[in-house]
């Protein structure tokens, strides 16, 4: 690791501000993606700004149709939430299965988001739900958040604060991992909301998460497995690595769309 | 030079203080700064687990956590299981009587992320233990052997009532 240095404001105001301050600052928000990019020199921060002591950006709230999760919630607290699993058993399943318990403990859902890892699990479940990003500063639409492999529309000084999921009518999320990190070689979550049906894919795009609206309207006409099978992704968009070829990978999403259209509660 | 920083940890009930650089892992100011030797450096990388202690109760890789994170927190480490007699856990007996550890370069993680599961789930079946020790490598048992001590010391091996005291606390 380069040296930096390290902060641990006591409030979103004085984070902000460190935010703002600091030569080339980045948020610590459970370091589970951030230690590992550090120790490999991949990143050269001038400061940390640690948000583990800001106790108001963790909890889980229901109310009326929605539930809001604070940006620094474990995805450890997601996965046991008793009011996750009543009204969006999909996003607790998917909580539960990011990485080991212990990566669970530390990872936070905004940290996830922030970082927007092409195979991160989180941005599909956000894209697909049409989930709305609250931050310092203003309200981000899901559609908006993700602007491809590692960038969204987060500004420098800018801190997530809660993510507001709405109830779907039914939800699957459903992720070929990789066996060896957990990390989705392909993931689908399908989701019909009140505002309709959504198919996002993480863990192949090049451009990170990304909707299948062919499916979707495939979808909204008839919500079946058979609707889609015939839906193919674009081979040239897809990541290719020695994990898995664009071509396997294509073909995959149209397999796990399928899976979890058959699993959707 | 960046500024260090004064940092507190209570490591197996002791509070201990010392200065750490801030890009200085949890692993290596307990290992280096205060010569707590239980929790092993292995990948490094957050793969293996075997650094794997327990932070306010719940199991962390403390490779992958900054020491100045853990500033005031409470550190167990599978050398604090024990009594302070020196009377190993029913958690570390049941290991030493399933012949769960050849080399025991895992073990005091696998013991960690072992006593969070049984916090959380005292009564886990076999799926159960192997989701909880997914994130801890071991290269010598096939697991069979761990999986079985921690059955039986959750009491859900075969038959019986659970022996591990305070797992539900």
């Amino acid at each position: 690791m380069y040296q930096f240095d390290y902060h641990r404001p006591a409030s979103l105001k004085e984070a902000s501000e460190l935010l703002k301050n600091c030569d080339e600052a980045k948020i610590l928000a459970g370091g589970q993606t951030l230690i590992p990019t550090l120790k490999q020199r991949l990143a050269m921060p001038s400061d940390l700004v640690d948000l583990g002591a800001l106790k108001e950006l963790s909890f889980i709230k229901a109310e009326g149709d929605a539930i809001m999760i604070g940006a620094a919630t474990p995805h450890a607290d997601v996965a046991v939430n008793a009011d996750v699993r009543k009204h969006l058993p999909s996003l607790a399943k998917l909580a539960e299965g990011i990485g080991d318990p212990a990566v669970r403990h530390k990872g936070t859902i905004g940290g996830s988001l922030a970082n927007n890892d092409p195979s991160a699990d989180y941005p599909a479940a956000v894209l697909a739900l049409d989930a709305k990003i609250h931050t310092t500063k203003r309200l981000i639409e899901a559609d908006e958040f993700f602007k491809g492999m590692f960038e969204t529309a987060l500004g420098d000084d800018e801190i997530i604060t809660e993510i507001t999921f709405p109830h779907p009518k039914r939800a699957a999320y459903v992720k070929f991992p990789n066996p060896a990190s957990r990390y989705a070689m392909v993931g689908v979550f399908v989701a019909e909301t009140p505002m309709g049906i959504r198919v996002a894919v993480t863990g192949a795009g090049q451009e990170g998460v990304f909707r299948v609206k062919e499916m979707e309207e495939a979808l909204a006409k008839n919500w079946s497995a058979d609707a889609i099978s015939g839906i193919k992704v674009p081979v040239e968009n897809m990541l290719s690595d020695l994990h898995g070829d664009a071509e396997y990978r294509a073909h995959l999403v149209t397999v796990i769309a399928k899976r979890a259209v058959a699993a959707a509660i | 030079m960046k500024s260090e920083l004064d940092i507190m940890l209570t490591v197996d009930g002791a509070e201990e203080r010392t200065t750490v650089e801030p890009r200085m892992l949890l692993i290596q100011a307990l290992r280096e700064k205060l010569g707590v030797k239980g929790p092993h450096i292995g990948c490094e990388s957050g793969r293996c687990g075997a650094c794997t202690v327990l932070v306010n109760g719940e199991a962390v890789k403390s490779c992958m956590m900054l020491a100045a994170q853990a500033d005031g927190a409470k550190i167990t480490t599978a050398a604090g299981l024990a009594a302070e007699d020196g009377t190993l856990h029913p958690l570390q007996q049941a290991f030493h009587e399933h012949h769960a550890l050849q080399c025991g370069y895992c073990t005091p993680g696998m013991l960690c992320a072992a006593m969070d599961l049984l916090k959380t789930n005292p009564k886990p079946n076999e799926n159960d233990v192997r989701q909880a020790l997914r994130g801890n490598l071991c290269r010598c048992t096939g697991y069979q052997h761990i999986v079985d001590a921690v059955l039986s010391a959750a009491g859900t091996l075969g038959s019986g009532a659970s022996a591990v005291k305070g797992a539900a606390e």
